[in-house]
């Protein structure tokens, strides 16, 4: 275990600026048409994005797919099939596109008809441009990146946990690499990266990250 | 003079140090803001605070505005009238002239920026006379998914001229050649319009309306045409008021045209024949009695069947207020069904939600709760600047 570390951890928070595409659907046969034609960006900003969206919002549906289906079409069934989709176990975007458009095609076997927005709203695909801002000087020690971490603006929670691992292709995410490459501590490391980011909001990830920080600093020597 | 540091203490946590670390990016870079006026539209009141926030940043923020003959003024309101899916009749003169208009302004008008943002239509076609450097983005206010025909056809080359377009929300836009973003229109919390009120400063406003608050308050501020559906208001009140005692009070503006004033004049005797409907007609700058009668409100209701992005669903819920709305425009984005308030899509729909919220007190408290912190993640005007600012970082990579 090292108590300096040599590279500072610099938190960075994020700006999502949106991108309206020409593609929408107002059947699920076209949603899962468009899905399949959409940018890899696309499918990313309507699943791990909405958790950066819908922060101080209960996630009900997990993403924009399963929420549409169920407010707009209607249609229970699909809506609880596609919520259940946890982004963050795949591998990579391709794999959650195939996963959400399979479900898609495999519902549409078993009805008669195709379910349709009837008085709601089409569904918009969109895609999103991340801007960075780095935030603060950098912590070096544990109980310095403990202190930037409760203070840092909810959207470094979502750039580190969720725009590194997905998008950025790191996968363990910045604060676990961090804490075991630059801190020599895996097993605090081995943790974070095993909280549950899918279903839940970016204040309840920072307080389980901070809980399992607080749990190192108490048992560390002091 | 306003300071981005007094955005602090209402904005969400970190906001404003997010904004401190953008500006340094763009520090000395120049932003122009052109449009058609300084008053009486939505984009000049969001300008009129974003630009001296630019300014406080040490963004070099400038805000020009495009002028002409009356015959200028009409065919640019005719033409956005248009697209905005209205019938109008627009002639190759008056279009030539309006352009011709713009050329003119072209000459007088420093256009040279970084980043230079066109809201609307009186200023768009000013994009043939761009500078080589900078980008050009088209920030289109209204919903221009339905226009006519005609109008789109001469307007969309004009649009293809920009590097991007900036639309309220993404079903607001046609297909284009550029891309679209999206960016919600906001509030400024510290306006006049959604400052914080003492109860004491609300109880003066509202006895000059002649507003008693003896009752719980159903409230609409809009304007009184079919869009705005104040009679459908009326009519979800009485249904309403067979099982709760309450007091409708509808606020807005008449704007003079003859559907309007068809319904002002319906409203008024309903209003003579209920002491319980109260209809006040407001001047256009009534920011203070808007913000008092929203704040004395029990229940908000925007029951528009027609609507832009309406931020009047925004101003109540950062009142602390549960909205019912309709469920078009930009309502749906604003109310989070369930959580902040209800979107409904008819007169029972909307009594319903009205009965549903005054027999569950604990309700309208907790939805207030929840739309003020919806509205100050979502919808503050520091959240448009930082989108502002995040446009120019992204465009100018």
């Amino acid at each position: 275990m090292t108590l300096t570390a040599a590279q500072p951890f610099v938190f960075t928070g994020c700006v999502e600026l949106r991108q309206a595409l020409d593609h929408r659907a107002t059947d699920e046969r076209e949603l899962l048409e468009r899905l399949e034609e959409v940018p890899a960006g696309s499918v990313f900003y309507h699943t791990h994005g909405y958790f950066l969206r819908h922060r101080p919002i209960t996630t009900a549906y997990g993403n924009d797919f399963a929420s549409w289906v169920a407010t707009q079409v209607r249609d229970q069934v699909l809506a609880e099939r596609l919520a259940v989709v946890n982004p963050f176990e795949f591998a990579s975007l391709e794999h959650v596109r195939e996963e959400l458009a399979s479900i898609i095609h495999d519902h549409l076997l078993r009805l008669p008809a195709v379910p349709r927005v009837e008085f709601g709203a089409p569904f918009y695909f969109q895609q999103s441009h991340i801007v960075e801002v780095s935030l603060g000087a950098g912590a070096t020690t544990l109980a310095e990146f403990r202190a930037g971490l409760a203070t840092v603006d909810a959207s470094a929670i979502y750039f580190h946990m969720v725009e590194a691992r997905a998008r950025l292709g790191r996968r363990a995410g910045d604060f676990a690499e961090w804490i075991r490459t630059s801190l020599g501590m895996p097993e605090l490391a081995d943790g974070i990266e095993l909280i549950d980011t899918y279903m839940t909001s970016l204040e309840r990830v920072r307080a389980r990250v901070l809980a399992l920080v607080d749990g190192a600093l108490e048992a560390s020597p002091r | 003079m306003i300071r981005v540091e007094d955005y602090r203490r209402v904005a969400p946590p970190g906001v404003v140090d997010i904004i401190l670390t953008l500006a340094e990016r763009v520090r000395g870079r120049r932003f122009l803001h052109l449009s058609g006026g300084r008053f009486g539209s939505g984009p000049a009141e969001i300008l009129q605070t974003l630009v001296p926030m630019m300014s406080d940043l040490g963004i070099d923020a400038a805000w020009e505005i495009t002028g002409g003959d009356p015959g200028f003024y009409t065919t640019a309101a005719t033409l956005q009238a248009a697209l905005r899916g209205s019938e109008r009749v627009l002639t190759d003169e008056a279009l030539d002239h309006f352009v011709e208009m713009n050329r003119v302004n072209a000459k007088k008008l420093a256009l040279d920026a970084d980043l230079v943002l066109v809201h609307d239509v009186q200023p768009a076609t000013l994009v043939e006379h761009r500078a080589a450097r900078g980008r050009w983005v088209w920030a289109c206010h209204f919903d221009a998914s339905r226009p006519q025909r005609r109008a789109w056809t001469f307007f969309r080359p004009f649009v293809n001229q920009y590097d991007a377009a900036v639309f309220a929300l993404p079903n607001f836009s046609r297909r284009l050649g550029v891309p679209k973003y999206v960016i919600h229109p906001s509030i400024d919390p510290l306006s006049e319009k959604n400052r914080e009120l003492a109860p004491r400063e609300v109880a003066g406003v509202l006895r000059a309306l002649a507003v008693p608050q003896d009752k719980p308050l159903l409230v609409q501020i809009g304007a009184f045409t079919s869009a705005d559906d104040p009679l459908g208001v009326v009519n979800a009140y009485r249904l309403v008021k067979k099982h709760h005692d309450v007091r409708l009070v509808l606020a807005g503006t008449s704007g003079g045209e003859p559907d309007s004033l068809e319904i002002l004049g319906e409203l008024r005797e309903t209003a003579q024949a209920d002491p319980d409907v109260l209809v006040r007609e407001l001047p256009p700058d009534a920011s203070l009695q808007i913000n008092a009668l929203q704040r004395a409100a029990t229940i908000v209701l925007q029951k528009s069947v027609r609507e832009s992005f309406g931020l009047g669903a925004a101003e109540a819920m950062w009142k602390g207020k549960p909205v019912i709305g309709g469920f078009v425009g930009g309502l749906p984005q604003q109310i989070v069904y369930d959580v902040t308030g209800y979107t409904v899509s008819s007169v029972e729909g909307a009594a319903f939600r009205v009965r549903h919220l005054l027999n569950a007190p604990e309700l309208i408290a907790r939805m207030g709760a929840a739309g003020r912190e919806h509205v100050r993640r979502s919808f503050l005007i520091t959240r448009h600047l930082v989108d502002y600012v995040a446009l120019l970082i992204h465009l100018s990579r």
